[in-house]
Parts: structure tokens; sequence; C-alpha cells
């Protein structure tokens, strides 16, 4: 590992890129690290952790908002959070066992930094939907501040929410203000066993029409179903088609009963209580059925409808395995190992059906020498590189970890 | 009044006036270019009608390229550019000036598609808000951002705003609902941003171009997000003694896991006027009044509003009543929807738009009142209590050019005050010419060049919606000194 620094104050952190612009150094950015192995490899002389930056500055139940530094793992804000009945709409999703770092140590920080939002984003937004204001360092050692506590705010540019997904490129975030929501009183989840993916995703569509706020909808081919905790799912052998309800408990059952009436052409419905539905999510959250194995897994978004066509396409060169999430609009997809991760013809799927492709897991080697993010058209492009330039000039904040020169 | 100062014009663009028409005519037709003079008077103002100015000339551009067509001559010709979708903004965010061209979007108002397997629409977007969710109304869906104004305003005005609405508490702002756009750049380019999926790849560039204020590019096309329209909605309304006493009762229903779909507020002289105007039945011997809206089946329905009335039982009401009937829903909100009107039948208004922690509301609303009385001003407070979004209606004599005066002062202080306890400026009317030159007090001078570098990147003369947004003085060196550098 390069020269590792652990900034305890902004004003060190400020202080340490200070010396790194001075110097022309590259900087590698982590919060807890558990993301390092996604995304083109950084060459940094360099690395500075937020780590060290911890602790929940605010918190205000009744306001819904908490701000946190941005080293806080996200396992003692959901703690501090579910101690209150409260919680992340946006169930981050943890990268780390799927590509060989480590579970449950991911930082706050990071889950903004890469947007990382999971099953419940069909319902309630992704991660920067949830962002109400920043703090952090530029590549120009500038410390800086956008956005603030209160839930709606338009003064001024959406700076915070820009910078949600950059994976540390422009800033490095010191802390992060976002809304909270209450935990719903109970949790189930009908389920679908056996259909095509061309079904699934029509039955998820329809689902989704309801008036009654799926905030899950998943389809997990048959291989990838094998691979669930569940016993009763996992051995079936048949593909699973999972909806999820949340709301007080008169409510779920009331909605249950509405949505397997309007999906009763889709066969019957099984159905996990309170406590299986806990699980099975929270299995999803940590994407444990694409384990880390030598294997590729590439995250693809797109049209819902589009989706089986896109694996299926994809399928005509090569086996792949698809977990496909929000109702279809995002699809896990697990294919062989190859020198060029298959990234023609993911690629070529992608263009033809609508979307984009990022490959989330694969050797170094592979990485270093692919397109891991979508190629941007060249006018994209041109605002990236400009908006690269505008926050960091040297180009010294994780260089080349999206794109080669950003 | 106009506390702001409007840049001088060019002096150079204005001599080339009748050759910048006939060019604009030559590019995209006479018929879409408006230079009379009465018709340029038409739009010499948006809904902040204190400041005022005609432009050059207006173009109404009828598809993407005609806006590239001309975007690009501007560009060319170094003349500054205002977009304009209804001209309703409250903030002067549309307000032209005398050397701009005013692209205004709103002939460009058709639905491209509907797509409610994938829960989107398609859009041009000179389409008005309401439109959107008329289109998809018969499927079941609706559009969820609604702006006070939504009869009238443009999606053009809303994602260049990003704007919010009594029901965002639930739903979110308009940025929390676009997924896509079609955009033409200040130099002619157009290009494509996100689609019909939930995210788009790379840097998250429609959170930058949402709530831009026109100034990094024009908007033409775009695809939203539509959602199932529940099966039902009912008000309650709640009577209380005092301001603090309602502020309690709005932090006990949130605190106790519930999320109403809108949560809105009135005070004593908001409530007279209303109820004189509209008859909507409201009590008029109570300080503060709040409308609780739930949504759902009826058992839902029926939970909620047994639950809320009974977490607001504890804040010691005067008075509660749920909604019965439709009838009564109507009757219930028709109050609060000509509330603005109701005022601006009485007196003229300022709206103010700051937003605070909601833990403050009670001694905000004091401090609101004890301004308005220091400049012999009075006030009425109407807003969307449940996410701290207040909207203090300054009453003034527009042809009282002291009271005005006095008005925007008391205006500032109270977006002032609005900062200091933890809040900001503006929660859904966005900056515009009325807050420009309150910037600093949110923001730090490193915090206002980070977001000025990324308008440069847009945008780097500056020519789009200029002389808004930004502290006068700031802008134009920051623009200059990044273009040496660059």
């Amino acid at each position: 590992m390069s020269d590792l620094h652990r900034p305890g104050a902004d004003w060190e952190l400020q202080f340490m890129v200070a010396g790194c612009v001075e110097k022309e150094l590259p900087i590698e950015v982590v919060g807890a690290g558990s993301k390092r192995a996604i995304g083109r490899p950084v060459d940094a002389a360099v690395t500075i952790t937020t780590a060290s930056l911890r602790g929940i500055s605010l918190y205000e139940p009744t306001e819904l908002v908490m701000s946190a530094r941005a080293g806080t793992p996200l396992s003692a804000i959901e703690a501090e959070l579910a101690a209150r009945g409260q919680m992340l709409a946006f169930e981050p999703i943890d990268l780390g066992p799927a590509t060989g770092g480590p579970q449950s140590q991911q930082t706050i920080g990071a889950v903004f930094a890469t947007n990382l939002s999971g099953a419940r984003r069909i319902q309630y937004g992704a991660a920067r939907d949830h962002l109400l204001g920043i703090k952090g360092v530029n590549g120009r050692a500038e410390l800086f501040q956008a956005g603030g506590r209160v839930m709606k705010n338009v003064t001024g540019y959406d700076v915070s929410r820009g910078l949600a997904g950059s994976w540390g490129t422009l800033a490095i975030l010191t802390e992060v203000t976002f809304k909270v929501i209450p935990w719903p009183e109970t949790a189930a989840t009908v389920v679908f066993l056996g259909l095509p993916d061309q079904l699934a995703v029509e039955l998820m569509s329809a689902a989704m029409a309801q008036p009654v706020e799926v905030s899950g909808a998943v389809h997990l081919q048959a291989p990838v179903a094998e691979r669930l905790a569940h016993p009763g799912l996992r051995s079936m052998g048949k593909a699973v088609t999972a909806l999820r309800l949340e709301n007080f408990s008169s409510a779920v059952t009331a909605r249950k009963q509405r949505l397997k009436e309007a999906l009763k052409v889709y066969g019957k419905a099984l159905e996990l209580d309170h406590r299986e539905s806990l699980e099975f999510w929270g299995e999803l959250r940590r994407l444990s059925v694409m384990p880390n194995r030598q294997t590729l897994l590439w995250r693809v978004s797109t049209k819902p409808t589009n989706a089986p066509k896109l694996v299926a396409a994809i399928k005509r060169y090569m086996p792949a395995e698809a977990f496909y999430d929000w109702a279809g609009g995002l699809i896990w997809l697990e294919v062989p190992a190859t020198a060029d991760a298959g990234t023609a013809e993911v690629r070529r799927a992608t263009a033809i059906h609508g979307g984009h492709a990022t490959l989330i897991r694969a050797e170094r080697s592979v990485r270093a020498s692919v397109q891991v993010f979508q190629p941007l058209n060249p006018t994209v492009e041109r605002l990236t590189r400009g908006l690269k330039t505008a926050f960091d000039p040297a180009g010294i904040l994780n260089p080349g970890r999206m794109y080669a020169n950003v | 009044m106009s506390l702001s100062r409007l840049p001088d014009p060019d002096r150079g663009v204005l001599a080339r006036s009748q050759t910048i028409i006939n060019d604009l005519e030559q590019l995209i037709g006479a018929e879409a270019v408006i230079s009379d003079e009465e018709g340029r008077r038409a739009f010499e103002a948006d809904a902040l009608t204190a400041y005022r100015r005609v432009p050059l000339a207006v173009v109404l551009p009828s598809s993407t390229e005609e806006v590239a067509k001309v975007l690009k001559y501007c560009h060319q010709n170094r003349i500054k550019v205002v977009p304009r979708g209804a001209g309703t903004s409250l903030c002067g965010g549309a307000l032209p000036a005398e050397d701009a061209v005013v692209i205004g979007i709103s002939r460009m108002n058709r639905v491209l598609e509907v797509d409610t397997a994938n829960r989107t629409i398609a859009v041009e977007t000179g389409i008005t808000n309401l439109a959107i969710t008329a289109a998809v109304e018969p499927d079941g869906f609706f559009y969820a951002p609604d702006p006070s104004s939504q009869l009238a305003c443009t999606l053009g005005g809303n994602l260049a705003m990003n704007s919010g609405g009594a029901h965002c508490l639930k739903y979110g702002v308009t940025t929390n609902n676009v997924l896509g756009v079609r955009m033409v750049l200040v130099d002619g380019e157009i290009i494509e941003i996100g689609g019909p999926f939930l995210d788009a790849e790379g840097y998250d560039l429609l959170a930058l171009i949402v709530g831009s204020e026109g100034q990094f590019g024009i908007i033409t096309e775009a695809t939203l997000r539509i959602l199932p329209k529940a099966e039902g909605s009912r008000p309650i309304l709640l009577g209380f003694a005092s301001s603090e006493a309602a502020g309690q009762c709005v932090a006990a229903i949130i605190g106790s896991g519930i999320i109403p779909v809108a949560i809105e507020f009135m005070d004593k002289p908001a409530i007279a006027v209303a109820e004189a105007y509209a008859k909507a039945g409201y009590p008029l011997d109570v300080e503060a009044l709040l409308i609780v809206e739930v949504e759902g089946s009826k058992e839902e329905m029926d939970r909620l509003a047994s639950d809320i009335i009974e977490i607001a039982y504890t804040c010691q009401p005067t008075i509660v009543e749920p909604s019965t009937s439709d009838e009564h829903t109507e009757r219930i909100w028709r109050g609060r929807k000509a509330a603005f009107g109701a005022m601006g039948r009485i007196s003229d208004y300022y709206c103010m738009d700051g937003v605070i922690p909601l833990s403050r509301l009670p001694q905000v609303l004091t401090q609101i009142g004890q301004i308005c009385a220091r400049h012999q001003l009075r006030v009425a407070n109407v807003f969307h209590a449940g996410d701290g979004n207040l909207h203090p209606l300054i009453l003034y004599n527009a042809n009282d050019a002291d009271e005005a005066m006095r008005a925007e002062i008391a205006g500032a202080e109270i977006l002032k005050l609005c900062v200091a306890v933890g809040g900001c400026l503006t929660g859904e009317h966005g900056v515009g010419i009325e807050k420009r030159d309150l910037m600093n007090e949110q923001f730090s001078p490193t915090d206002l060049t980070v977001q000025m570098r990324i308008k440069s990147v847009f945008d780097p003369n500056w020519l789009l919606n200029p002389g808004k947004v930004f502290p006068l003085e700031a802008s134009p060196a920051t623009s200059a000194s990044e273009e040496a550098a660059a």
C-alpha cells in the first residue's frame, strides 16, 4: 500500500491535500476501503482515508435528518437510527462481499460518494435523493460546503447531489447530511416461482402500477435463486420473483391481498412473513447471491421492459446469470472471466436496448485495461472533464478511477 | 422597489438590435420572433413584478433544433439569452435584460410518450405541470411535484428551479422525479443525459442541471417518473391556540413515524383572509391551522387519521375536524388553495420562501412578527410545515415606494433569520434576481466560487440567464479569471 494518511479533522485533511497539490502527488481516496477492488485501479503515491473522521454530528428524529462525519461506519449510523425507529430509505447495498472486500465495513461518506442504493430505490429514490448537504475538500485543497440540513433547499446549484456518485474524483467528503425515514411497522413479501424473465418483468411492472407502494421488486434466475439462504426458496430449483410490501400491519395485509388478486394470472403466490422478509431482503442487500469468485460481475441499468431482451442478447455470446432488481431496471449479471470481460458484447447489448453498464468485479489487470464505467459520448465527456478541472485541476484525486484522465 | 441592481446593458449589442432581429427571423422564421415594442413588453417581467426589463427580442421556437439554432447564433455573437417557461417565477428567474434574447419554450408542449409499464412519461418542457398528470391520470398515475402555480407553470421552469409543492413531503421535489433530459447547451450543441432508467452514467449531471436556474442550457425534453395514484386522500383540519402548539403537533406526527402526504400551516391573518374569500368554514378564533393529509385505501386512511388525531390531542388542539366526505375535503383545501389569491385581493404582497429546521418554528414565527412590526408591515404565514418551508407573505402597497422598500428589507431580514437558525434562503422558488445578493449569508466566498466554476463549465462566457443567482460583483470576475486560466 502507498503512504497511508488518516486525517482526524477537516483542517488536517485540507493541509494534506494542499501538500499533495504542491508536490503534484496523486491521492487514492478511501473510506474503509471495502470498494477498493471496484473501478479502474488507482496508482497513487498517497492514500488518504476518511476513517478517522467519525461521529454523528446531528440527529433530529422529528425532523428526519442526520449529519455524520464521512468516515462514520454505515453500521454505526444504522444502529443509531434503528434505536429511534428510523432507517435510511434507500437501503444502501454492500458491495464488499461480492468483490472480495470486507462485509459491513463501509462508511457513510463512501455510500454517498458511490451513490449506492438497494431494492427500496424504486419506491423511495436513490442515495443521492436523500443527500441534503456535504462538506468536503476539493483537489484545490479548498474546504467548502454545499446544501444544508433542511429538507427543501434550492439555494444555488445542487452541488451535494452533483458529487454523489463521483467516486472521490472531485472532492473528499468530510461530512454528509441526509434525510432518514421511519421504519415501517411490518414487512411482507409475495413470491412467485418459476417465471421466465420476460413474464417476471411483466409481473413486476403490473405490481408497480398498483397503488400498494411495492418497496422491492426483484427476479432471480433459477441458478441465482439456488444461492439464497432461505431453505424453502433455495431448494425449489426455480426462478424467484419477489415483491415487498411495507407499512402498518393491517395495510400490509390488505395490500397483499390486493396484489395477489391483481397478479393471479401469474400463478399461485407464496408469502414471506416479517422475519423472513427481513432476512431475504437483507441477503439481497449484501448481494450474497452474487458471491465473490472467479467470475465477472456487471451492473447494468436499463429500461425495465427491455431488461430480459438485453440479458438474452448477451447470452447469445456467453453464459450469463442474472439477478434483476428495481422491477427489472437494474441487472446484476454474472459472466465467465475473460481477458476483455465481455466488454464488447455487453456494451453492444446496452447500446441496442438502452442503458449503461459498469464492470463491478474483475481482476485488477482486466479493470486496468477495459472501460469499467460506461464510455461517455463526446459532449458529456467534455462536460465531465470540465467538472474534473473545476474541482481538481491537477487531477490528483482518485485519478483514473472512473475514466482515464478524469 | 428594486434593491437588486440590474447589470448595465451592452451598448454594442443594443446598437445591433435590428440586425439581430433580422438574423433570428432568418433562422427560425419571422412568425417565431417577437420584435415589436408592445409584443416584447408582454415579456418584461415574471411573477416578481417589481423588476421589469423589456428584452431585445423574444423567440418562440417549436423544436429542439430551432432552440439550438438560436443558441448557436447568440453564442457566436455574444448575445445574452434568458430562457422562459410560463413566466411564473416568484424570484425574477425569468426576468429579461434589454440586451438579451428571451427564448420561450411554451410552443414546445407535446407529450412524446407515456410508458406505464416502465412508469415514465417523455414530454417537451413547455408543457404545463398539470398537463403532465392529466396525460397519465386515465392510466391511474400522476406526476408528483405540484407547485402552487401548476396550472400555468411549465416543466421547463420546474426543472430550472427544482420546484416542489405541497406533496413533496412524501414524494420529493422535481430533481427526485426526473430521469433524463434532452438539452441544448449554450453553443447550440444538443445533448441527452439519462433516460427511462433509474440512474444515469458518469457524474450526476442531472443533479447539477436541475435547479441551475436556466444558467446551464435550455432543456427541451424530459423523461419523468410517474407514480400510481393512491386510492384516496383525506385531509384533517386541526386548530390551535398558539403557533407553538401547531409546531409541536407537526413534530409529534413526524416523530411518531407517520409521514403524511402534506402538512400545511396557516396563521391567524392568513386564515382570516382565506376564510373571507373562500368560505371554507375555517374557525376564526384560532392562532394556527394545520391541514394534514393522509392517503391510501379507506381503511388505511381511517387508521392514519385516527393515529394523527390521537397525537394531535397531546398538543391541545381547539379544533379537530377530519374530512368526512369529498365535499368536505374540497372545502378544507379550498381555503388553503385560495390563500395566496385571496391575499392578493386585499393587498400587494411579497412572498418569501425560506426554510428552517422544524424545531425552530415557534421562535422563527415570533421573530418574523417582530421584524414586520418593526417595519410597520403586516405579515401572514401560509406554508408547507412538514418540511419547514415557510412562505411569509409581507403585505405592502406597491404604490407607496417607501413601504415597498421596507417590505423588501423586511423580507431580507426574514431570510437572514432562516439562515441563522440553520435553514436556507429558498426552498422551492429559487434565487433568481431576488435573493442573489443574500447568497453571501448562506455561503462562504469559497462555496460560491465552487458553484460558479460549475457555471463556467457549462457556459464559459456567462451568457445564459445573466445577472442572477450570484452576487453581481462576484460573477463576472470569476468568469474572467477562469477564462484566463483556461
